[in-house]
């Protein structure tokens, strides 16, 4: 919302010791957020007002012409591409070294095209006032030459631009603002000019309203008026009040157009005007639109209607959309003579959901839906017909009116102590029953009283739907006898002053743990995976349909003969590559990993923890941990101990996590994943799960080359993924009384020959459930027959697992016989359970 | 060869003794000095033979010269010893210089990795809190519409609804028939929590949030942390003193001023935003007062804030009658911006290595660097 400091001095009697800053400091503790403050006094001093005297033709430029300028003191040249440029013209001038806001240039002097120029001439685009850049500002022949042009135009004033909370409907008028600086006691409000209508209103309007909307539904036109005009004259708005539209950002069309903007802004009062000429027949009905139903509104789009929809129609059908926009068809133009003017108000939740519906959002449908001053149909209809009477002249009618009638604003029980109980503040009664008294609530009830009654002013919609259970409120729950009082506290607050709450220390709680569990897995996860030379990343959980697909995540959009609908669409993207729930983390590593080889970082170590999802229910979203290493371990250096990353990486890293987190690796099995996800290399994927429940805990492996293709990757690259909601909870272990034995360990190796698709891990397995004595197996060789294949029909291939056993007694020394048979047993178990017989040496 | 001469009845066990340790002291090297060894200590040595040769004399005599030999002996002993251990220091020394490096040399790689400063801040935020007694609640990224809207008194025709920005997804609701959303925010937690959870409650909830906005300042998706405190007498006192705590101490910032503005949010009441001071002197911005008087030079807003609204602890099932609480919701990349001096919002999520590298954090950073 945007005003000037002497606009709001129509409304604002300011005390003497309030200035400009005493109010721009004020507001933003009113809860107005002050977003800009532009001093036009200060921006637009450099800019005088001169008269061309001479127009020469630019001797090196057809487009330009050399002007000579009279600025009151002296003759100046400039260069000017202006089109009305012509001698006698009066205009605007900036001389060298002045800063010209609208395009940002500070003024030096310069040769254009080999002639020098000292200044230009001004658009009202270049001074930053308007968006008109059709040529340079013409001035009346009489505008003062010399003279500051900002006091000439009225410009010499401070535009304040505030945000105004989705609550405080009432404060997009300028005077709503007056009326809460005059509540905080920095001046006084002003009575409205409600200028007299000059001439007695004469005869019966030629148009007369009818609401016909359905009797349980009085309340989506409570209440309209309006009345018709004629031998108006429409044609330009006085200066000021172009100037002040223009000031706040609104462009100026016509003297009748800028009136309804005009007091719009002024009071927040929207208003509609018609062209009385173009209305059919003498009658406008507020009704329902029809099923199918169209019009083309006033910004030239043709909109469909439906049966909720609240329209005004004519003899020839709907053409205006209710609080939204007036239509093309009735349309004032620059000659209407005649005119009706529309001031309703309508239910804000049929104009939100209108609004919403037809995608069209305007100023008017931005109060309405806000909710307006339900009084402010009569002397909204007063106040524009003494400006439009002034302004174009011509005659008034008499009122029409129709409708129900407003609702009557019920009184909310307020306890003076609920402020104390809720803020901690104690504010005396008097004070509080001044403060509401000044904001227009009415209070009954003395000060000494426990409670009062206090009804809202009829501008204070927000409150008032409160205590209703109305209009903007819920109708989900059940009505709330105390919902009104928090309200009236922030009222008090507000104006009181937040910086009167007093600071206290929470009351000490008794103690959860701060972190869920799978948070302080997350933690510990995190901070492994960095220790471990990877950087944590961070990503969009919305992807391109096209991966979505091959990650897993088949919609109906991206797949329509086989999708199934998981829902996970998003219906209205900003982007088509941010346009489904991924369904993997993998896929934003890639591209990312793709944009850093692309800025020549080839070796890549990311790692992300987050969200994937599955469906759209709760139980669809699911936290994964997701490793992924691309390229060469290390840079080229002159150790030489860097290598390409390998599937061995992967499933390091995967099981240093795990172990972070304290499980016990030797209670997980690696095995092949079967089948892999699909992104990774078919044969060179495990998946490590719990020995005994057999949950699936983390997949690890190189990744697909067709997937890394896809994703532009260059390099070998290993990834793995933690299931982080399956892992179990971490938990303060309970460690077993260490016994360290005093006896000396002896350490045996073995080579065994196995088939070569026995998992190794087996074989560890087998052996180290040998016997308790068996403290560690270590496998030191791998020898795979690489001649032929697995598939050979040949027979099976054989592969050598060599291994370092460590026994470690607890009772006394190991005898050479008590070694020998612990190796005899290992020997036949690993007969047994492995078909591996000892190695020849 | 050494010049020891071969036993004789004529033994001057004092020239032995000097010939020896002349011998020795001029050994250069372990063979040598071993060489020595044999031929006085070995068997056929002339200290062994001329022990040896004791037997064939006189009791009298044969005392007095053997305590001489023993003594000569022990004295051999302990020369050779000593003339060993300073050729073996002596070895060492050259062999150590042989392996001198260049020091300068870089090591085998083995760089750390990063934490990402999201999950700094947000772990920061955390450990600040929980001193407080908040713990840590969660709620899933797709809402349904009455979690993040209706619950929160912004029905679908509240003007609010306009400045969230949602995205829909195609799902719907198989309950309430309402299109499935990504959470504009993480405030539908609190709802989640109050219906499970009976008062005192006290939780923060960071979490994923998205909004249909991209541009230099906005993100579709970023991080929020949502906090929330019910029981019986919990004042905007409380929630003063909790917020002013923690801005103070996530800054480092001891005296940082902070101020509570009137403001509105559908689902609170009275309503706040907090700014924190600071200064923009410079075209800079530092956190903090830069001034004597500890007043702020220029204002930021970092959070909004209020009290509960009764008719949201109603839907929730909480008496609003016995129970009051705040709720307050901090953009995590906003403070993050502003703590680590962070110009831009966009390479959060685009995973840089160079700015991970540059902005983010060791495994080994603290949660909290208390900077007062």
């Amino acid at each position: 919302m945007r005003f000037t400091w002497r606009w709001l001095g129509d409304h604002f009697a300011p005390d003497t010791n309030t200035d400009t800053a005493a109010v721009i400091a004020a507001l933003p503790m009113l809860g107005f957020e002050v977003e800009e403050v532009i001093d036009h006094a200060t921006s637009l001093a450099p800019f005088t007002i001169v008269r061309i005297t001479e127009v020469k033709p630019h001797p090196n430029a057809s487009r330009l012409q050399l002007c000579t300028l009279d600025t009151g003191k002296q003759a100046i040249e400039v260069v000017c591409g202006a089109p009305n440029a012509k001698p006698g013209l009066v205009s605007v001038f900036a001389p060298v070294g002045a800063y010209v806001p609208g395009i940002d240039l500070t003024l030096k002097e310069a040769k254009i095209r080999g002639v020098v120029s000292r200044g230009m001439l001004c658009s009202a685009f270049e001074l930053g006032i308007s968006s008109d850049k059709a040529g340079i500002i013409s001035l009346p022949d009489t505008a003062p030459i010399g003279k500051a042009y900002a006091q000439y135009a009225g410009l010499d004033d401070v535009v304040i631009d505030i945000a105004i909370t989705p609550n405080r409907g009432d404060c997009l008028g300028v005077r709503g603002i007056a009326r809460d600086l005059a509540a905080a006691g920095l001046g006084t409000l002003k009575p409205l000019k409600a200028k007299p209508t000059p001439k007695s209103p004469t005869g019966k309007s030629a148009i007369q309203w009818r609401v016909d909307v359905p009797k349980d539904k009085p309340h989506l036109c409570p209440y309209i008026t309006g009345r018709s005009f004629s031998g108006l004259k429409n044609g330009q708005s006085p200066d000021w009040m172009q100037h002040r539209l223009l000031a706040v950002g609104q462009r100026p069309i016509s003297a009748l157009v800028d009136i309804t903007n005009y007091i719009m802004l002024d009071v927040g009062r929207p208003l509609h005007a018609y062209d009385a000429d173009k209305i059919k027949g003498d009658t406008l009905t507020v009704r329902l639109a029809k099923a199918g139903e169209s019009m083309t509104a006033l910004n030239e789009k043709t909109y469909t209607l439906d049966q909720d929809m609240l329209v005004i129609a004519d003899g020839d059908g709907a053409d205006d959309l209710a609080g939204i926009m007036g239509g093309a068809r009735t349309a004032i133009s620059d000659t209407t003579t005649s005119m009706f003017l529309e001031v309703a108000i309508f239910d804000p939740v049929s104009v939100a959901t209108t609004g919403r519906k037809l995608g069209l959002l305007s100023d008017a449908r931005y109060r309405f839906e806000r909710g307006l001053d339900s009084t402010s149909p009569d002397w909204g209809l007063e106040y524009a017909t003494g400006l439009v009477l002034e302004i174009c002249g011509g005659t008034a009618s008499t009122i029409t009116q129709a409708g129900t009638g407003t609702p009557p604003i019920p009184a909310t029980t307020y306890r003076p102590a609920s402020c104390q109980q809720l803020t901690a503040v104690d504010i005396p009664a008097t004070r509080q029953k001044a403060i509401l008294t000044d904001l227009g609530f009415k209070v009954a009830g003395d000060t000494n009283k426990q409670s009062w009654q206090v009804t809202p002013p009829p501008w204070r919609n927000d409150i008032t739907d409160k205590l209703t259970g109305g209009k903007l409120s819920n109708k989900n729950g059940s009505k709330n006898d105390i919902a009104g009082e928090a309200d009236l506290v922030e009222e008090i607050m507000r104006i009181n002053g937040y910086d009167a709450i007093p600071q206290h220390s929470l009351p000490v709680m008794k103690a959860a743990p701060a972190f869920t569990p799978s948070q302080k897995q997350a933690t510990i996860l995190r901070r492994c995976l960095a220790a471990r030379g990877m950087h944590e990343s961070v990503h969009f959980t919305f992807i391109d349909p096209a991966t979505a697909k091959r990650y897993g995540n088949a919609t109906k959009h991206n797949d329509k003969n086989n999708g199934s609908d998981s829902g996970l669409d998003i219906a209205n993207p900003i982007s088509q590559d941010l346009a489904i729930m991924r369904p993997s983390l993998l896929p934003g590593m890639l591209t990312a990993t793709s944009r850093n080889q692309a800025r020549g970082q080839n070796d890549v170590a990311l790692f992300e923890i987050g969200p994937i999802f599955t469906d759209h229910t709760a139980k669809g979203q699911a936290n994964r941990v997701v490793g992924l290493r691309v390229g060469m371990t290390a840079p080229r250096e002159w150790t030489k101990t860097s290598r390409p990353i390998d599937w061995l990486d992967s499933k390091a890293d995967a099981m240093a996590a795990l172990a972070s987190l304290g499980i016990n690796t030797h209670s997980l099995k690696s095995a092949t994943a079967n089948p892999p996800p699909s992104y990774y290399h078919p044969n060179q994927c495990g998946v490590i799960s719990h020995r005994k429940n057999k949950i699936p805990l983390a997949y690890f492996g190189s990744l697909h080359p067709a997937y890394l293709a896809q994703a532009d990757i260059k390099g070998s690259a290993a990834s793995f993924e933690i299931m982080l909601d399956a892992l179990p909870p971490t938990q303060t272990r309970k460690h077993a009384p260490l016994s360290l034995s005093p006896f000396q360990s002896v350490v045996r190796d073995f080579a065994f020959i196995v088939d070569a698709d026995l998992p190794a891990e087996t074989l560890l397995e087998v052996v180290r459930q040998v016997a308790q004595l068996v403290t560690e197996v270590r496998l030191f060789d791998v020898y795979a027959d690489m001649q032929t294949g697995k598939a050979s029909n040949a027979g099976k291939t054989k592969k050598s697992l060599a291994l370092s056993v460590t026994l470690q007694p607890t009772a006394a020394t190991l005898t050479d016989a008590e070694i020998d048979q612990t190796t005899t047993t290992i020997i036949a178990a690993v007969a047994k359970q492995c078909g591996g017989v000892l190695r020849a040496s | 060869m050494p010049a020891t001469k071969t036993a004789s009845h004529k033994l001057d066990p004092d020239a032995l003794r000097r010939g020896i340790l002349a011998d020795i002291a001029a050994a250069s090297d372990a063979t040598q000095l071993e060489s020595i060894r044999v031929a006085c200590l070995g068997k056929k040595g002339s200290i062994s033979v001329a022990m040896k040769s004791l037997a064939t004399l006189a009791p009298a005599t044969r005392q007095d010269l053997g305590k001489t030999l023993n003594n000569l002996k022990t004295t051999i002993t302990e020369a050779l010893a000593d003339k060993r251990a300073t050729l073996e220091a002596a070895a060492l020394t050259t062999k150590l210089t042989t392996e001198a490096v260049d020091v300068s040399l870089p090591p085998r790689p083995n760089p750390l990795g990063t934490i990402h400063p999201l999950s700094q801040t947000f772990e920061e935020a955390i450990a600040i809190f929980a001193d407080m007694g908040f713990a840590v609640a969660e709620g899933p990224d797709i809402e349904t519409d009455y979690y993040n809207f209706t619950a929160l008194n912004i029905p679908p025709w509240h003007p609010s609804r306009q400045e969230h920005d949602t995205f829909y997804l195609t799902a719907t609701d198989a309950k309430e028939g309402e299109r499935k959303v990504l959470r504009t925010h993480t405030s539908p937690v609190q709802i989640r929590v109050m219906e499970t959870t009976a008062p005192p409650i006290r939780i923060i909830a960071p979490g994923r949030t998205y909004r249909a906005d991209h541009d230099a300042t906005h993100s579709p998706m970023f991080h929020q942390c949502e906090g929330l405190a019910i029981g019986t007498d919990i004042t905007m006192a409380h929630l003063k003193g909790c917020l002013i705590d923690f801005c103070r101490q996530f800054f480092g910032v001891r005296d940082l001023p902070v101020r509570f503005r009137p403001s509105y949010f559908p689902f609170t009441e009275p309503s706040a935003e907090v700014d924190i001071g600071c200064n923009r002197k410079g075209g800079g911005l530092s956190i903090g007062s830069q001034n004597n008087n500890n007043e702020a030079d220029d204002w930021l807003e970092i959070l909004g804030c209020g009290m509960v609204h009764p008719q949201v602890l109603t839907y929730c099932g909480i008496d609003p009658v016995k129970y009051q609480g705040f709720a307050f919701g901090v953009g995590l990349e906003r403070i993050a911006m502003l703590k680590y001096g962070i110009a831009d919002l966009r390479p959060f999520f685009d995973s840089d290595l160079r700015w991970l590298r540059h902005y983010g954090f060791t495994p080994f950073a603290p949660h909290l660097d208390f900077g007062f």
